[in-house]
C-alpha cells in the first residue's frame, strides 16, 4: 500500500502539463519509429539522448518511457497491415493480424492490439510498482537449465502449428533450425554455414528472415498470380470492435499479460518466447472451444486460426507489451541492463550522475516513481492516439494491389537497409523472399520455419551455457526447481494424453451435460493432436 | 500490366475511397521518411565539413557510449566545423564495421570508434582487416577490468582464486560479458597464463553483456566474473558483489573501488586494460590525418570531455598518431598470441 501512495505522488508529478507534453512527444516519436522496421526503441532512445541533455532527468525519462511503449506498440501496425514486423516481438502478431487485415478486419486487429497493449502495459507497470524488488530477487535465481526447460516446452508446443502435413511441417521446422545455426558458434568462435561471408558471422536477424518470408514472399506470390487469378477485394468491415470481438479478446489479453510479464522480468527472458507461447495457447484453446462448444454456439464459433483470428492478435500483442513492462523489473530493482533499450536508458541515467544499481529505487525514489507513473500516462496516451487512427490505417489496404505491394517491398527493403546501412541485408531479404515464394509454391507452412529460427539459437545457447557450467554433466538440466516443475508438467501431460482422449471420447458419446471441462484447460502444453489439424496453414 | 487497369481490384466506392487511401499511403510514407531522417540525425546542408562517425556495435554498448560522448563534445564545441552523424554498424563483434572501413579507402569524411573487442573480433570472425592498417588517429580512454565475485563467495582474495585454479582449473566456472576474443574473455585467459594455469582448462561462459553476467553472478550460477567495472558500481556499492582485483597499472580512483588491489600488487605480473579510440579509413592524406588528430586533441582538452570522463568512470588515456599506431600493433600481437594459445585461431 505504501507503494501505491508513492505511485500516486509519482502520478501527481507526471501529470503536470509540461510533463504530459513530453510524454505525448515520446509516445508519438516512439510510434513512428516503431512503425519502421529496422529502427527499434533502443536506437530511437540513443538518437534522442542528445536532445534530452537540456532536460531534467525526470522529464527525459518521461519521454523515454513514452518512446519505449510507443515503439513496442508501433511495431504491431506494420505487422498487421503490411505483414512486415518491425521487430522480433511482433512477428507473431503478423500471422493472424495480417490475415484479419486482408479479410477486412484490419481495424479490429489494430484496435485489439492497441487495447491489449494498454491492458498489458498497465497491469505490467502496476506489477512493477508493487513487486519489483521481490521479483528481481527471484528472477536472478533462474538459470540456464530453467530457460532450457522452457525452450523444450516451447518446442513441444510448436507441433501444434505444423499444419496439415506433418512431413512438410517438420521440413519447414528443420529449415528454420538450420537458418538459426548460421553464424559464429558462441562457445568456440567457429563460424558455421557462413561460407566465408563476414555479414553472416552474426546470427541472421529474425526480422529480416520474417519480413523476407512473410512480406516479400507474399508479394512475389501475388505478383506471380496477378493475371491468372481475379483479385480479391479487401472487404470493408465495420471500423470498431464488435461485442463478439470484445468477448473473444479479453481473455487472450489477460493470458498474454500472464505470459509476457514474467518473461520480461527474467534477465534473459525477452519477448519472443512469450508472444509465441501466447499464440500457441490461443490457437489450441480456440480449437478446443470449437470442439467443446455445442449446437448454435459451435456454429458461431468456428476456429478462425489460419484465416485471421482475433485471439491470435490480442494474445501476442498483450504478451509483447507485458514483457516490455517486465523488463523494468531488473532494470529498476537491480540496475541491470538486460535489453539494449534498458542499457541505453541506464547509460542515460549515468549521464545525469545517477548510479544505477540496487539502491536506485530507494536513493532516487521520486524519479523512479515518476517514471512508473509516466509509463501509465504514456500508455493511456498511446491508446487515445491510436484507437481513432486504427480505421484510418486500415484503409491503407484498399490501395490497388500493384501499388500496395510496391509500397510493401519498398518498406521492407528500407527496414532491412536501415538496420546497418548495408546493401547486403537487402540481398538477404530478397533471398528469403524467394524462399518464401518457393515455400508457398510447394505448400510448406512458413510458421514452423520462423519458430525454428527463433527457438533454435535460444535453445542452443542455453543448453551449452548449462553444460559449460556443469562441465558436460547433463544432470544440471534438472538441477533447478523451475526446470523440474516444467519437465514434470510436460511428462504428466504427455503421459495422460491417451487417457484423456479416451475419456473425452466417452464424454462426447454421452453428450448429456454441457460441463465440458477442457474448454478451460489452459495449463496443458502437450503437443497432442499435433499434426492432425485440418486448417490450411499455408501462409 | 498497364497502368490504366481499373479492373476488379478497385475497391467499392471508387474515387473517394481511393483518394483517401492514397492520402493515407502518402501520409504513411512521409511519416516514414521524416522518421528515418530524424532518426539518422541527418541535417544535411551541403556543408563539406560534415562527417560520419561509425560505431561498430549497438546503441548502449561501450563503443556507442564513448563514440557518442566524443561526437557530442565535438559537436557542441563546433570543432569539426560541420555536422557529425553517428551510424551504428552492427555485426560480427565490430569486424563488419572494420572491414567496411577498410573499403572506404581515401574517405576523409569518416571516423570510427573502436576498442580492444574489435581487434579480438577481427581474429575470431576471420576478417583480414587490421586496425593498424587503417589510419590510427587517437586512443581516447581506457577502462580497467575487474575480477568480480558474489558477496558470499569463498574467494576473499585473488590468491584464493589462483589457488583453486591451480588445484583444478575445471572446478571454477568463470564468466564474462564478451564472446571469445573479446576483452572479458582475453582477460581471464591471460590471467590464467600469468599464474601458470593452462588457459585451455579455464571454464569460461560467455554472456551477452554486463546485465546477464551480473544476474548470473547474483544467482550464483557462475563463481567468478570478469568485466569492465563501470556497469557494476551500483552492485559493488550495495555490497552484492565484491572485487578481488583490478587489472590496471594503478588502483581505480573512485571511492567504491579505492581499496581494491591491482594484480601487480597481489604479486601477479599482468596489466590488462580495455581501451577505446578513433581511427579513420586507410589512404587519407597526411594533412587530413594531422587535421583530424588536431581536432580530437582539442576535443580531449575541452572541459566537456573531462566532464564526460568523470560521468562515465573512464580513465583518460590520450595517445595520438604514430604512438597509437604502434599501440594498435602491440595489442594486435597480444590478442593473436592469446587466441593462438587457446587454439581458437
Amino acid at each position: 500500500m505504501e507503494n501505491l501512495g508513492l505511485l500516486a505522488d509519482g502520478l501527481a508529478a507526471a501529470l503536470t502539463p509540461v510533463n504530459l507534453l513530453y510524454a505525448a512527444v515520446g509516445v508519438l516519436l516512439g510510434t513512428f519509429v516503431g512503425v519502421l522496421p529496422g529502427i527499434g526503441p533502443a536506437m530511437a532512445i540513443a538518437l534522442l539522448l542528445p536532445v534530452t541533455f537540456g532536460l531534467e532527468p525526470t522529464q527525459a525519462f518521461i519521454m523515454f518511457a513514452g518512446l519505449y511503449y510507443g515503439g513496442m506498440y508501433g511495431g504491431s501496425t506494420t505487422s498487421i497491415l503490411l505483414n512486415t514486423p518491425g521487430e522480433s516481438a511482433s512477428v507473431m502478431t503478423a500471422l493472424e493480424g495480417n490475415l484479419m487485415a486482408r479479410a477486412g478486419r484490419g481495424a479490429q486487429a489494430l484496435a485489439t492490439a492497441a487495447i491489449g497493449s494498454f491492458v498489458a502495459g498497465t497491469i505490467g507497470t502496476l506489477l512493477v510498482a508493487m513487486f519489483a524488488p521481490a521479483l528481481a530477487d527471484v528472477a536472478v535465481e533462474i538459470g540456464a537449465p530453467s530457460y532450457f526447460a522452457l525452450m523444450v516446452l516451447a518446442l513441444v508446443m510448436t507441433t501444434t502449428v505444423l499444419g496439415a502435413s506433418p512431413l512438410r511441417g517438420f521440413l519447414s521446422l528443420f529449415v528454420g533450425l538450420t537458418i538459426g545455426l548460421v553464424g559464429l558458434d558462441l562457445n568456440t568462435g567457429q563460424p558455421r554455414l557462413t561460407f566465408g561471408v563476414t555479414q553472416l558471422t552474426d546470427r541472421l536477424d529474425i526480422v529480416v528472415v520474417a519480413v523476407g518470408i512473410f512480406a516479400l514472399g507474399e508479394a512475389l506470390w501475388v505478383a506471380a498470380h496477378l493475371r491468372r487469378k481475379p483479385a480479391r477485394v479487401v472487404p470493408v468491415g465495420q471500423p470498431w470492435l464488435g461485442r463478439d470481438d470484445w468477448r473473444r479478446s479479453w481473455k487472450p489479453w489477460l493470458r498474454g499479460t500472464a505470459y509476457g510479464f514474467p518473461f520480461g522480468a527474467l534477465p534473459a527472458g525477452g519477448a519472443e518466447l512469450p508472444t509465441f507461447l501466447s499464440y500457441v495457447t490461443e490457437r489450441r484453446l480456440a480449437r478446443r472451444t470449437r470442439r467443446g462448444a455445442k449446437g448454435r454456439e459451435a456454429a458461431l464459433r468456428t476456429d478462425e486460426f489460419g484465416k485471421g483470428a482475433i485471439e491470435g492478435v490480442a494474445g501476442p500483442e498483450a504478451a509483447n507489451n507485458a514483457s516490455a513492462a517486465g523488463m523494468l523489473v531488473p532494470m529498476l530493482a537491480l540496475g541491470l541492463p538486460v535489453t539494449a533499450t534498458a542499457s541505453v536508458m541506464l547509460s542515460a541515467l549515468q549521464g545525469y550522475g545517477i548510479q544505477p544499481g540496487p539502491q536506485l529505487m530507494t536513493d532516487h525514489a521520486d524519479m523512479v516513481w515518476t517514471l512508473l507513473a509516466s509509463l501509465l500516462v504514456g500508455n493511456l496516451l498511446l491508446l487515445v492516439l491510436n484507437l481513432p487512427l486504427a480505421p484510418l490505417w486500415a484503409k491503407l489496404l484498399r490501395i490497388p494491389r500493384p501499388q500496395l505491394y510496391a509500397g510493401i517491398i519498398f518498406f521492407a527493403c528500407l527496414g532491412a537497409y536501415a538496420t546497418n546501412l548495408d546493401p547486403f541485408d537487402i540481398g538477404l531479404l530478397l533471398l528469403f523472399g524467394l524462399l518464401g515464394l518457393a515455400m508457398r509454391r510447394f505448400g510448406l507452412p512458413v510458421l514452423p520455419l520462423i519458430l525454428g529460427v527463433i527457438l533454435g539459437p535460444l535453445m542452443e545457447t542455453k543448453l551449452r551455457e548449462a553444460l559449460t557450467i556443469s562441465g558436460g554433466d547433463p544432470a544440471i538440466l534438472w538441477s533447478e526447481p523451475l526446470a523440474i516443475a516444467i519437465y514434470a508438467v510436460l511428462l504428466l501431460v504427455l503421459a495422460s494424453r491417451p487417457l484423456l482422449s479416451r475419456w473425452r471420447a466417452r464424454a462426447e458419446a454421452q453428450t448429456v451435460d454441457g460441463t465440458d471441462d477442457d474448454t478451460d484447460g489452459r495449463a496443458d502444453g502437450d503437443g497432442e493432436r499435433a499434426a492432425a489439424g485440418t486448417e490450411g496453414d499455408q501462409r | 500490366m498497364s497502368t490504366t487497369t481499373s479492373g476488379p481490384w478497385t475497391p467499392d466506392g471508387g474515387g473517394a475511397g481511393r483518394r483517401g487511401a492514397r492520402a493515407a499511403l502518402a501520409a504513411a510514407l512521409v511519416t516514414a521518411l521524416v522518421a528515418v531522417t530524424a532518426a539518422c540525425g541527418v541535417t544535411r546542408g551541403d556543408d563539406s565539413a560534415d562527417m560520419d562517425m561509425w560505431i561498430p556495435n549497438s546503441p548502449g554498448g561501450g563503443y556507442d557510449q564513448t563514440g557518442r560522448a566524443a561526437v557530442g563534445v565535438l559537436d557542441r564545441g563546433d570543432i569539426t566545423g560541420g555536422d557529425l552523424q553517428v551510424t551504428n554498424i552492427l555485426g560480427a563483434g565490430g569486424s563488419v564495421a572494420m572491414s567496411r572501413l577498410m573499403g572506404e579507402e581515401g574517405n576523409e569524411r569518416l571516423m570510427m570508434t573502436l576498442g580492444l573487442g574489435v581487434v579480438g573480433s577481427t581474429y575470431s570472425f576471420g576478417v583480414d582487416a587490421r586496425p593498424h592498417d587503417a589510419t590510427p588517429l587517437a586512443q581516447l580512454i581506457e577502462e580497467q577490468e575487474g575480477v568480480l565475485v558474489p558477496a558470499d563467495s569463498p574467494f576473499r582474495t585473488i590468491d584464493d582464486l589462483v589457488a583453486a585454479w591451480e588445484k583444478d582449473p575445471g572446478s571454477v566456472v568463470v564468466g564474462g560479458g564478451s564472446s571469445p576474443g573479446g576483452p572479458d574473455h582475453l582477460f581471464p585467459m591471460q590471467l590464467a597464463k600469468a599464474t601458470g594455469v593452462d588457459p585451455k582448462q579455464v571454464r569460461y561462459v560467455s554472456y551477452d553483456g554486463g546485465g546477464p553476467l551480473t544476474s548470473a553472478l547474483l544467482g550464483n550460477k557462475i563463481q567468478v566474473g570478469f568485466s569492465g567495472l563501470a556497469e557494476f558500481e551500483g552492485q559493488i556499492a550495495a555490497g552484492e558483489l565484491r572485487v578481488l582485483a583490478v587489472s590496471g597499472e594503478e588502483r581505480v580512483a573512485e571511492d567504491v573501488l579505492a581499496d581494491v588491489p591491482t594484480l601487480t600488487e597481489s604479486g601477479i605480473d599482468l596489466v590488462f586494460t580495455n581501451w577505446r579510440g578513433v581511427i579513420a579509413p586507410p589512404g587519407i592524406s597526411e594533412e587530413r590525418r594531422a587535421e583530424l588528430i588536431e581536432q580530437l586533441t582539442r576535443m580531449h582538452d575541452s572541459p566537456e570531455w573531462q566532464h564526460a570522463l568523470t560521468d562515465n568512470g573512464w580513465t583518460d588515456a590520450f595517445v595520438t598518431g604514430d604512438d597509437f599506431e604502434q599501440f594498435l600493433r602491440d595489442e594486435d600481437e597480444r590478442v593473436s598470441t592469446t587466441l593462438k594459445e587457446l587454439d581458437l585461431l
